[in-house]
């Protein structure tokens, strides 16, 4: 039962990390980019952990300090990861980085 | 299931590649830090599999919380520094 969940669980949290790359390769801005960027990461990084979490009660040697370890790395990734981002989006606020806009949109505004 | 954990690793080194493209090509800077931050985070999963796989959890667990920390403030570093250079580099 354990194992199911954590092969389903490692797999979801590689999934959101292809998901966030081909998201920050495809996009067109840099703010579009951060955004997924941004959210898939901190997510995949979140399932990942929990995932081996639980493969540390498969995992004899793992004992349940380094459990809750890993469960405090998590902990600090859920705060830390968004706060970047938005560091990150501010900084480019700041400089003055206009957001992309669609093309065909300008005209259809005027 | 030892297996798996290995494969997992070799997959996340696989994922790691794309933001290395990222941080290499992108046009803004914004785009190089961002692509420096998704490496780092990956860098912290990809160091506990390691300690998985070499059964030595406790130590690299230490490692991936010192990293993730580090990644951290790399990032809010170079936002801050980016935001009073980068009115040059976007601008043009």
């Amino acid at each position: 039962m354990i194992e199911t969940l954590v092969i389903f669980l490692c797999c979801a949290g590689m999934l959101l990390f292809l998901g966030g790359m081909i998201g920050i390769l495809r996009l067109p801005d840099a703010y579009t980019r951060l955004h997924m960027a941004g959210m898939l990461d901190t997510l995949g990084l979140l399932i990942l952990l929990l995932g081996l979490v639980l493969y540390g009660f498969l995992h004899a040697p793992m004992s349940l300090l380094v459990q809750f370890k890993i469960l405090l790395l998590w902990g600090f990734v859920l705060v830390t990861s968004p706060t970047a981002t938005h560091a990150m989006v501010d900084a480019g606020v700041r400089a003055g980085l206009t957001p992309w806009v669609q093309p065909d949109a300008k005209r259809r505004r005027k | 299931m030892e297996s798996f954990i290995l494969y997992l690793g070799i997959v996340l080194m696989g994922i790691m590649v794309l933001p290395l493209y990222r941080a290499v090509v992108g046009p803004t800077t914004l785009d190089r830090l961002m692509g420096m931050n998704a490496i780092g985070s990956k860098t912290v999963a990809l160091i506990v599999i390691i300690g998985l796989v070499f059964d030595r959890v406790d130590m690299f667990v230490d490692i991936a919380l010192a990293y993730a920390m580090l990644n951290f403030i790399a990032v809010l570093a170079a936002s801050r520094y980016l935001h009073k250079r980068g009115r040059r580099d976007t601008a043009s």
